[in-house]
């Protein structure tokens, strides 16, 4: 589904990813994990749309897709979240979650102004969907609330109830359970997995929490100062030398 | 008492009196050819002193006096209630609101027509603040040349009226639209801006407009402006005492009432209402629209939006065409209503207090800014008895306002959406 191909990224002198590969699989969860500052959130601003890449591939279904504007790559069904949230946070719950389905909407200013049976049906369905997904991310009684006036392990379940009413097929989750204490860790443990098992979504997931990222991982990528360190199934990984010598530095 | 508060209070009272001493207690004299300086009465000096010995008070307690100001907001006594729920409150809104378009309709048969002309140019100024509001309070996009497209809008009847002789109900349509269409080409050249460095452009580009129409004199008729701008019909009358353009009636002697001068004023207000209301009615639309919900969440964070699939192109063009559209309007109201215009009326200070009419109104907050509207319209007139300190008052009352209460007036209340449960 996605296949990231030998991906570097040059910023002037600094070469903060260098000849990373990375693909992923339909119905698959696929971790990158890294030491500090190894340059994962730089491959995933590759991946978005965010960086030009300076080097290498990057196929969506098939499609090269790197150089292409972020928004193009989001509405091609790759969706992301942010390592810090990025919520409105002057709008509210719901707002957020229909200011994200506009594709889904009629955008025509016409149809809007007077209301068509068309307009009205789907804003009907993006309100559905909206109330569908606080449902089932628990926030619905919130659904009113401004954004920003959330607790923050509420705010990273919206961030990620916001990617799913547009109906992603790929999901990019940047740091997920950072700042959650470790029960909503474990509730996002199992969202995950549902997104996954439910709704036929493949993940692609930063994360420093190992036994959250040990427990769902179908494979994971280890990168270090921005190369590729090591690949594999969470066994595999678990055990290699070079994965615990980054980590843990060399004794 | 920290001893910066005496430094910087002394510091305070010296620059009033380096700045107020030269201004105010040095007068030029001129006798026959030779133009000497003599120093002020005694009274003058005086005055001088005593408003150093104030600023000095002023900066010393200004914490205490600050937080003073700050508290006597808190004794409003509505403050303490419980808010209405919100489905009551929004029926109510929306029939207080009625009932003020209708007492409009009905109130200038009632006043002088000097406050019916006041209150033409409040409902323009209520309709360019409208506009700016979208682009400034919606979209976050600071433009600080809204003037520009005031401007565009007027001319475009000026001109079309001028020199294809062309009426106020078809140059109304046109007007808007040209002035869309430079919103939409200022946008292009701004779509990477923001905040400050966008700012600066929008400044520019509305000098530039206003400096082509004081030079383009063969076209725009240059400082002198131009003059006879017809007023609106009314279905092919007119409203002058002798008809102007063959084949129009005179609406008094159609109705076969008096003439009378006021008919004219009245019918401008009520245009002025009908276009204010409509304004305010699709702008209202679009917010609970996705363009407005995109307008916002580019606001917001831009990078979130255009990682959901949103095009800032879009989102931005849209924002500053329909801002544009809606100052449009009001220009070709504005120079129907004054029959005559030159670039003087499109100075930048219209575009600041078109901006701080909608500051002041609480951003985003359309009946905020429609109140805003009315008191920086009209305090200035109520303000007159005070003749040359009136912009001083005019100053101050802002001043405090953003002491009071930084959010505006009335600031934006988010749209409650009920989500309905599902079978």
């Amino acid at each position: 589904m996605l296949e990231v191909k030998n991906l570097s990224m040059r910023f002037g002198g600094l070469l903060a990813v260098d000849q990373v590969s990375v693909d992923v699989q339909e119905h698959e969860i696929v971790s990158i994990i890294g030491p500090n500052g190894a340059g994962k959130t730089t491959v995933f601003n590759c991946i978005s749309g965010f960086y030009k890449p300076t080097g290498g591939q990057i196929l969506f279904e098939g499609q090269p897709i790197q150089g292409k504007p972020d928004y193009k790559i989001s509405r091609m069904g790759m969706v992301r979240t942010f390592q810090h949230v990025r919520l409105f946070g002057n709008m509210t719950v719901v707002e957020n979650l229909l200011v994200a389905q506009h594709r889904h909407v009629n955008t025509n200013l016409l149809a809007g102004l007077l209301k068509t049976p068309d307009y009205r049906a789907r804003e009907r369905r993006s309100l559905d969907r909206a109330r569908y997904w606080l449902d089932r991310v628990g926030l619905l009684e919130l659904a009113n609330r401004e954004a920003g006036n959330l607790a923050y392990g509420q705010q990273r379940r919206l961030e990620i109830a916001r990617c799913m009413v547009t109906e992603p097929k790929l999901l990019m989750l940047d740091e997920p359970a950072a700042g959650l204490n470790p029960a909503e860790t474990r509730e996002l443990d199992q969202l995950i997995v549902s997104l996954k098992e439910d709704y036929h979504v493949s993940v692609l997931l930063i994360e420093h929490d190992m036994s959250l990222v040990m427990g769902i991982s179908d494979r994971i990528n280890v990168i270090s100062q921005g190369r590729p360190l090591a690949s594999g199934r969470p066994d595999e990984i678990r055990q290699n030398d070079d994965v615990i010598k980054a980590y843990l530095g060399e004794a | 008492m920290a001893p910066e508060n005496i430094k910087h209070a002394l510091f305070c009272a010296v620059i009033t009196l380096v700045i107020a001493y030269p201004i105010l207690g040095l007068n030029l004299v001129a006798s026959g050819a030779v133009v000497s300086l003599e120093g002020a009465d005694t009274t003058t000096v005086l005055a001088i002193v005593v408003a150093a010995v104030v600023v000095f008070l002023f900066q010393l307690f200004r914490d205490s006096i600050m937080t003073r100001l700050g508290t006597m907001a808190r004794l409003n006594p509505l403050s303490g209630r419980e808010p209405m729920p919100q489905s009551k409150r929004a029926k109510l809104e929306s029939w207080l609101l009625t009932g003020l378009v209708v007492l409009a309709l009905f109130w200038p048969f009632f006043v002088s027509r000097g406050s019916v002309d006041l209150a033409t140019l409040v409902l323009i100024y209520v309709m360019l603040a409208l506009g700016l509001n979208v682009v400034v309070g919606l979209a976050g996009l600071l433009d600080l040349g809204y003037v520009a497209f005031y401007a565009v809008g007027a001319y475009t009847f000026a001109m079309l009226s001028q020199y294809t002789g062309m009426s106020f109900w078809m140059a109304l349509p046109i007007g808007a639209c040209l002035a869309a269409l430079f919103g939409l080409v200022l946008g292009f050249p701004v779509l990477r801006l923001r905040g400050d460095y966008l700012a600066i452009v929008t400044l520019g580009f509305g000098e530039i407009i206003r400096i082509l129409l004081n030079n383009w004199t063969n076209l725009t008729g240059g400082p002198n402006g131009i003059g006879g701008i017809p007023e609106p019909t009314l279905f092919g009358m007119e409203f002058g005492r002798r008809i102007k353009e063959e084949g129009n009636t005179s609406f008094h002697e159609t109705l076969g009432i008096a003439y009378a001068s006021e008919h004219k004023v009245i019918f401008l207000y009520l245009i002025a209402l009908v276009l204010a209301v409509i304004t305010a009615l699709v702008i209202r639309r679009f917010m609970r629209m996705p363009v407005g919900r995109a307008w916002e969440a580019l606001r917001e964070d831009e990078i979130a939006a255009r990682s959901l699939g949103l095009s800032r192109t879009a989102v931005k063009l849209s924002a500053f065409t329909i801002g544009a559209f809606f100052a449009g309007f009001a220009g070709t109201v504005f120079a129907s209503k004054q029959g005559f215009i030159s670039p003087e009326s499109f100075v930048f200070l219209e575009s600041a207090i078109i901006l701080a009419i909608v500051v002041l109104g609480g951003m985003g907050s359309q009946i905020g800014v429609i109140l805003a509207a009315i008191a920086v319209t009209i305090l200035p007139e109520l303000a007159r008895e005070f003749s040359d300190y009136r912009m001083l008052v005019f100053g101050a009352a802002m001043v405090l306002m953003m002491v009071w209460r930084p959010q505006g007036l009335l600031p934006m209340r988010r749209i409650h959406i009920e989500l309905k449960d599902q079978g």
